[in-house]
């Protein structure tokens, strides 16, 4: 089998704050193959961004730091890596994210053109009118009407649908191998969600780049992604291909989360919550940090984390019930 | 933005012809200028005759039309001292002042924008609390004194630079200083604070994500933000160095307006205080008016309004 386009392993990302310390990435593993779209899905505060950050090199300052894991990209270490390598060769260039909000993360003050040119220019791709010209080329790939027209107009100008296409334009501008979407349509109208979901599929057609797609949204996840993985307080619990997890989730919270979809057939609002509160960042629990939520707990959860267990086909399931493939 | 300059052109004609307003009022409580006109054996026949001749005895609405309409030609009436016209006079010292305040403006910016920057980026760090240190000194010491502690140092001790004067680009530089002493620590903390907030920015964060080098997101991306609240500060400092440079002009024998203007104070020389005042209320307008252009050139959201 050939190695993956990106590994990472026992990642963790630790936040080091005057009240404690918030491990908000604490042993996250997985791995990402050339063209293949994988969903990180779990609830606000388990992690997600933190581990799309930490992917970039970039936990938030001064707080965020990676504190152990490594993250193998194309074989290359990534963890530990000089800071200006990875700004020159790394961010941008390898891997890019795009970010939540369209409405903020635009600078005010440039012109689209020059913000989806910035890029080209910084890693020496392109220089002068001919970085000009290809940003343009880049807005027009992510369908931005008259991009040539319109490339010089300011973020303002465009509505939040169009804006996160030119944040769309800047991520894929140096044709990265990984690109990151973090809930790239959670601030949109559901008709623009559906658009822009369809662009990041035929931009990951044409570019051949993996996906990383963050969501909170089972659903969305579903139409999109081939494999899923389930993060829960910092590590992710549960990874599967889509269709194996959403019909036989092996991890209780999986499980939980499933059956709070609405889904055909079933009379509305009657939505089975899981019950019990997502856990304090400060003060994860012991053992299984799910165990105070979980239906299936024992004294073995309160006391010990569970290890990482394989089933079938790739199937990876973090809970004390599948031990030894039981 | 037009309707906004416009409006904005409107508000600062309302206020020269207030500041004419004002002086034309203070003009008439300051006594009779034909008493000063006149020599001592003067009689009251004389009086009447310069009167008349002065339009002072029309009623006060119709002077000041009259006042005004001259004021427009730029005609406020002959410097009883120089014997020129008293706008001619003030405007003949205005590229001196101009000089001076642009100098003053430099310094301060010079020192305050990489001062702001790097305290921001390196916050707690030893420039960050240089600065603060620095800032605390600087609104201790007012400008004069910064001024005169200059002149013994640097220019009467070490010689290094003349003390007083105008000429050459050594002349510039302690006045300068001086001058520009003061907003230098209200600059520094505007902008740290812009910048502040600007690093934790999601566009930031986007920046960083693609691979900008860190040096064009702190001097080019966020700094070009940082620079709209600046621009109303040098707007108000570079108006008040312009019309108000009056103190160090003396304490330098710096040959400006403000200058002029106190010469003209002590030796009762009316028409060119009133040139000078009047000069600098329309000075106030136009750097005002030039910082709101400013806005509209660096925020394009302010533009587009
Ligand atoms: N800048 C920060 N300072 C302090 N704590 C933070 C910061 N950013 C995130 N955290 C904490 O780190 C943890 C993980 O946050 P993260 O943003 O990765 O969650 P998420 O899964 O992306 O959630 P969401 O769905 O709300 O975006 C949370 O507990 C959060 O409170
Ligand atoms: S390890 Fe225990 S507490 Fe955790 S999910 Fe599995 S059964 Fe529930
Ligand atoms: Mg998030």
């Amino acid at each position: 089998m050939n190695a993956p386009l990106l590994s990472v392993r026992d990642l963790k990302t630790h936040l080091f704050l005057r009240r404690g310390v918030v491990k908000a990435v604490d042993g996250v593993s997985f791995t990402l193959d050339a063209q293949e779209t994988l969903g990180l899905i779990g609830e606000s505060g388990s992690g997600k961004t933190m581990t799309g950050l930490s992917l970039l090199g970039l936990p938030p300052k001064p707080a965020g730091r990676i504190v152990g894991g490594s993250i193998v990209l194309e074989g290359r270490e990534l963890v530990g890596l000089d800071e200006d390598v990875l700004a020159e060769e790394i961010r941008g260039r390898r891997i890019a994210m795009i970010s939540q909000d369209p409405m903020t993360s635009l600078n005010p003050v440039f012109s689209v053109g020059e913000q989806v040119a910035a890029p080209l220019r910084a890693h020496d791709l392109a220089q002068g009118r001919e970085a000009a010209d290809l940003a343009i080329h880049e807005l027009g790939r992510v369908r931005v009407p008259s991009a040539r027209e319109r490339s010089g107009d300011y973020p303002h100008q465009f509505s939040g649908g169009m804006r996160q296409r030119v944040v769309a334009a800047m991520a894929i501008a140096c044709q990265p191998r990984v690109l990151i979407a973090d809930e790239p349509t959670s601030a949109l109208d559901v008709t623009i969600q559906v658009q822009f979901m369809d662009l990041l599929e035929a931009l990951q057609a044409e570019t051949g780049a993996a996906l990383l797609f963050i969501t909170h949204d089972l659903g969305v996840a579903a139409s999109l992604c081939h494999r899923i993985a389930v993060m829960y307080a910092g590590r992710i619990v549960e990874t599967a291909n889509a269709r194996t997890l959403y019909g036989s989730p092996a991890h209780p919270y999986t499980q939980g989360l499933l059956d709070s979809l609405p889904r055909l057939g079933r009379r509305r609002g009657r939505l089975t919550a899981i019950g019990g509160a997502p856990p304090d960042a400060l003060r994860l629990p012991a053992g299984c940090a799910f165990h105070p939520r979980c239906p299936h707990a024992t004294d073995r959860c309160r006391e010990a984390a569970p290890p990482e267990t394989r089933l079938d086909d790739g199937h990876i399931v973090r809970c004390w019930l599948h031990e030894d493939g039981s | 933005m037009r309707r906004y300059i416009l409006h904005r052109l409107w508000q600062g004609a309302v206020a020269v012809v207030g500041a004419l307003l004002i002086v034309f009022v203070a003009q008439r409580l300051s006594g009779d200028p034909v008493a000063l006109l006149l020599p001592m054996d003067a009689t009251e026949a004389d009086f009447e005759a310069m009167r008349s001749a002065l339009g002072l005895d029309r009623p006060l609405p119709v002077q000041f039309v009259v006042f005004l309409r001259d004021a427009l030609l730029g005609d406020f009436g002959h410097s009883y001292l120089w014997n020129m016209p008293a706008m001619d006079l003030v405007l003949e010292r205005l590229p001196a002042t101009l000089e001076l305040a642009l100098a003053g403006l430099v310094f301060a910016l010079a020192l305050a924008v990489p001062l702001g920057v790097l305290s921001a980026v390196h916050r707690g760090g030893w420039i960050d609390n240089a600065a603060k240190l620095f800032a605390m000194l600087g609104q201790a010491m007012p400008g004069f004194w910064v001024g005169l502690l200059l002149i013994v140092f640097v220019a009467v001790q070490l010689q290094w630079l003349p003390a007083y004067g105008r000429g050459t680009v050594g002349h510039l530089v302690l006045p300068a200083i001086a001058l520009g002493w003061y907003p230098v620590a209200a600059m520094t903390r505007t902008l740290r604070s812009a910048m502040l907030d600007i690093m934790q920015s999601d566009y930031v964060r986007m920046e960083r994500a693609i691979g900008l080098p860190e040096r064009a997101i702190v001097w080019r991306f966020a700094l070009r933000n940082a620079a709209v609240p600046l621009v109303t500060l040098i707007g108000v400092y570079f108006a008040n160095m312009l019309g108000g440079a009056f103190v160090i002009e003396v304490v330098f024998a710096w040959p400006g307006v403000g200058r002029a203007v106190v010469e003209a104070v002590f030796a009762r020389d009316f028409p060119v205080v009133q040139a000078g005042v009047i000069l600098a209320a329309v000075i106030f307008v136009v750097v005002n008016l030039i910082v709101d252009l400013t806005y509209g050139l660096i925020d394009p959201r302010i533009r587009h309004e």
